[in-house]
């Protein structure tokens, strides 16, 4: 099998477990600032996030991108450093550093050695409250989003089509924005707009550090009142307690996208379901749906998706089925069925809908549901060696409403899930009918042969 | 099933001090002769296995090209008495994992799998490895993924550009074709194509053996003999220097984008040239260091005409090379082009500064330990290394090496490696303001 179709579709699975392992110790500092500590003392490595619970579902309308375009221009100046002194500070003591923006978040990261932590901290820490925006750097680095927006979404039919999908998924909540932002938006940016965003957002009590490698609890405590204690936390962020965002009304009609666009080499159709995300203390609803997700198409041999309709009927070339639990909002079930050049998207949907119907009649093979639950039990151990990707998980589920103690209990609500769960989450899913279809395709007229590139020297 | 990507843009990590990696490599050979190389580490109960067999897609007989990426599909597709589900739900139920992956030099195949059923792992790939059966019905499903592949690259800018650069670089080598084939190699492979290719790729005397954690030595050894023991000796030699025919200029595809895909380069280095390190430095001030590279701060910090830009030294058995790589919008891109051939022309000429050297230098002898983490990478880099030939003691003296360069040793090796008037870029787009030329 090609790994590579299903990663064509920018839909990576997700991991499993990515929980637990490694010691793991939390506190709060004074200013609100939520420590994490991940131990493992392996190598003398360390890896030091700072994650804002500010992301591009929090923008204001009509101000699409800015949550991502802070996150380039934290880059530049502060009141201690020059543009670019950060990652060159990192670089020249061997590390290596970036950052990144979803809808729920924006972290920045840096990986060294660990003797050097405490200059990651100093550095962090200045440019929470210092950083100083200047208007030709603002200019130049607009363009660099619009590059960057350029080379992710606008060459890419796949991301182009997931754009219009998740706003016709969304009526109402902004992750129906995309997080680069809408290019028309973009362009206008101002550096206003980023210095709203930056003093509304980035405040000790509005941020989660998480440190992940060779420091004990103790270290960490000492290192991070030091360098992040000094600084207030913000009262607007206080008695703001939670992130209030326009939600979804009732779904009550059934919506199609379809996008056309010649460069599309292997058309497919998707079918999008609202599905509820894990919340604090209450993950079983979302656990029976990671589970669904990995019985239909978490195997692509062995699950019902692609052993039904790729190994069986070879009508496809490639299926899946797909569940992002870790969110703030309200989250989606989605399902892909890629045909084969012979059948049609029509026939592809329909396609997988009879599969869905049959398994909603049959159910799920118990030992299938046991290998599924080995691999779950494994991946504990397979995470330790990861030190790095559990801070990451860490961060993604505090920016989501999720606690350490959540993240703790995810496996034991897995291998507590019964198949009698996944078959009333698969029923209450694939009950919605207003849900959002979408083909994509190249145009009708465009036969099926690509246009042959032409070459001249 | 075959994972894709490379190595363009190849990322390093980070240390500081200790200016050596603290691993410790331990050479062993077993029972039936199979050398490997091991760190042991027991603190969790797994092992990493990478199996790097030299000559990957090159090995492909050239009226069949493709044969041994699609071969390489078909490895988990069915061995023994297992068809595809039946292997699939074997390795499920162990909780082990097998990726197999095809590169212009080397078969890759990267296992991990629990101390608990580790034999029953090792007997499962081992199945995969040396049984393979290459049913039709299997054949026929991976060609057709192999098949919508090819059809997605053709609209990929970035594949074509690279494509392109190769076809025009290499010519008839190996080298000069994509190994995946095209549409109409593929859809004449046949089952004995396939065979072929198994014979030629997977053979126990161009094996290198990397591994890494909770294992003895003494374990080690008869667990490779299984696994590897009964694969035949090699029947064919890799195929050697490819010729590289390329004069400096601009080559356009015509490519409905808005945004133009650029690959560009000349000839480059070997890693066991004398002069290795300083090109390694040079290349590390240019274009391989992140934000701080020179062509990174002018391309894009300065003047906001990409959203990245890198330069690596290809280290490919056939052919080393110096090449780079970026997009611009088809408005920009000649600008953009522009920078880079003066960059080009300012680093032949006066080579890099002494805060240029040190800082590359900090940084590359900081970042090298900070790669061993994890069984699985510390397993990778053991194999590679052997693959390459290189000697046990490489990573002790490693970093000794990068800070033994001088600036006057990069203004020498500059004023060979960096060839302004060879440089060639291959566009693809439809880029504005830019005259194609040779």
């Amino acid at each position: 099998m090609i790994r590579r179709l299903g990663l064509a579709l920018g839909l990576a699975a997700a991991p499993l477990v990515a929980n637990a392992a490694g010691e793991v110790t939390e506190f709060t500092l004074d200013n609100g600032l939520h420590v994490v500590v991940i131990e493992d003392h392996r190598s003398p490595a360390i890896t030091h996030m700072m994650w804002y619970r500010a992301g591009a579902a929090d923008e204001v309308q009509g101000r699409s991108g800015i949550a991502h375009f802070l996150e380039h221009l934290m880059f530049k100046a502060t009141d201690d450093l020059e543009s670019g002194e950060f990652s060159s500070t990192v670089e020249a003591n061997g590390g290596s550093d970036n950052a990144f923006t979803s809808w729920d978040y924006t972290a920045y990261h840096q990986r060294i050695a660990a003797d050097r932590l405490g200059l990651m901290m100093q550095m962090e820490a200045d440019r929470m409250r210092d950083l100083i925006l200047d208007e030709a750097e603002v200019a130049t680095e607009r363009l660099v989003i619009i590059e960057e927006r350029a080379q992710r979404t606008d060459s890419s039919p796949g991301a182009l089509f997931n754009e219009q999908l998740s706003s016709a998924i969304y009526l109402n909540h902004p992750y129906g924005r995309p997080i680069i932002g809408w290019r028309h938006e973009m362009e206008e940016l101002s550096l206003q707009d980023a210095r709203d965003w930056y003093e509304e957002h980035y405040h000790p009590n509005n941020a989660i550090l998480i440190v992940a490698g060779d420091a004990t609890p103790d270290e960490v405590r000492a290192l991070a009142e030091e360098h992040y204690g000094p600084i207030p936390a913000n009262p607007a962020i206080e008695a703001r307690e939670t992130r209030e965002r326009p939600s979804e009304p009732p779904h009550i009609a059934e919506r199609r996208v379809i996008y056309e666009d010649e460069r599309v080499a292997n058309p497919y159709v998707s079918i999008n379901y609202l599905a509820p995300e894990r919340n604090s203390g209450d993950q079983e609803t979302a656990a029976a749906l990671t589970l669904l997700a990995e019985v239909l198409g978490g195997s692509g041999f062995t699950s019902v998706l692609p052993r039904e309709l790729q190994l069986e009927d070879e009508r496809s070339l490639f299926t899946g089925a797909y569940y992002g639990g870790v969110n703030l909002d309200t989250t989606t079930f989605a399902l892909i069925n890629m045909p084969r050049p012979d059948r049609s998207l029509e026939q592809a949907e329909a396609d997988i809908l009879a599969e869905i119907d049959e398994f909603l009649e049959e159910g799920i093979d118990p030992a299938q549901f046991e290998r599924i639950q080995f691999q779950i039990e494994a991946a504990r151990i397979f995470e330790e060696d990861n030190v790095a990707g559990l801070a990451r998980a860490y961060g993604t589920a505090l920016t989501s409403g999720l606690t350490v103690a959540d993240v703790q209990a995810w496996p034991d609500i897995l291998a507590a899930t019964t198949i009698d769960d996944v078959m009333a989450a698969a029923r209450e899913i694939f009950a919605q009918e207003a849900t959002v279809t979408g083909y994509l395709m190249r145009p009708e007229s465009d036969a099926t042969e690509e246009a042959a590139a032409e070459v001249s020297q | 099933m075959i994972a894709r990507l490379l190595a363009p843009f190849v990322t390093a990590l980070a240390l500081a001090l200790p200016a050596n990696a603290q691993i410790e490599i331990q050479e062993i050979t077993s029972p039936g002769g199979i050398e490997a190389w091991l760190v042991q580490d027991n603190s969790i109960p797994f092992l990493a296995i990478d199996l790097w067999f030299g000559g990957g897609g090159s090995l492909d007989d050239p009226d069949a090209r493709g044969a041994t990426y699609l071969m390489t599909g078909l490895l988990e597709e069915g061995a023994g008495d297992m068809d595809a589900s039946a292997f699939a739900a074997a390795v499920e139920g162990l909780a082990t994992s097998f990726e197999f992956d095809i590169y212009r030099d080397d078969l890759i195949i990267s296992a991990t799998m629990l101390t608990q059923n580790r034999d029953e792992a090792v007997a499962l790939l081992r199945e995969a490895l040396i049984n393979p059966t290459f049913e039709d019905v299997a054949v026929e499903r991976v060609r057709g993924q192999v098949l919508s592949i090819i059809q997605s690259d053709m609209t990929d800018p970035d594949t074509i550009a690279s494509s392109t650069f190769n076809e025009l670089a290499y010519g008839d080598h190996p080298y000069g074709s994509r190994l995946e084939g095209t549409l109409d190699s593929i859809a004449a492979l046949t089952r004995d194509d396939l065979v072929a290719a198994h014979r030629r790729a997977l053979v126990r005397d161009r094996v290198a053996v990397g591994v890494a954690g909770d294992i003895t030595p003494e374990e080690l050894g008869p667990l490779l003999d299984t696994l590897l023991g009964d694969l035949p000796l090699s029947n064919m030699d890799q195929p050697g220097l490819a010729p590289v025919d390329l004069a400096g200029g601009v080559t356009v595809v015509d490519f409905p984008t808005p945004q133009s895909s650029v690959f560009f380069g000349h000839t480059g280095i070997a890693r066991d040239d004398p002069d290795f390190f300083p090109a390694f430095v040079l290349n590390q001030v240019l274009g391989a260091g992140g934000f701080r590279s020179r062509l990174m701060a002018e391309v894009r910090e300065a003047r906001g005409l990409t959203y990245g830009i890198s330069t690596w030294l290809g280290l490919s058995r056939s052919a080393p090379m110096m090449q780079g790589g970026f997009s611009s919008s088809n408005a920009l891109v000649a600008e953009a082009i522009a920078v880079v051939q003066a960059e080009w022309a300012d680093i032949a000429e006066n080579g890099i500064t002494e805060a240029e050297l040190e800082a590359a230098q900090r940084y590359l002898t900081g970042a090298y330990p900070l790669r061993f983490d994890g069984n699985g990478r510390i397993a990778g880099i053991l194999a590679a290394m052997q693959s390459d030939d290189m000697p046990l003691d490489y990573i002790a003296t490693r970093n000794d090496n990068v800070m033994a360069v001088t600036v006057e040793d990069v203004r020498r090796v500059a004023a060979r490696l960096v060839q302004p008037e060879n440089l060639h870029f291959v566009v693809v787009g439809q880029p504005e303001g830019l005259e194609a030329s040779n």
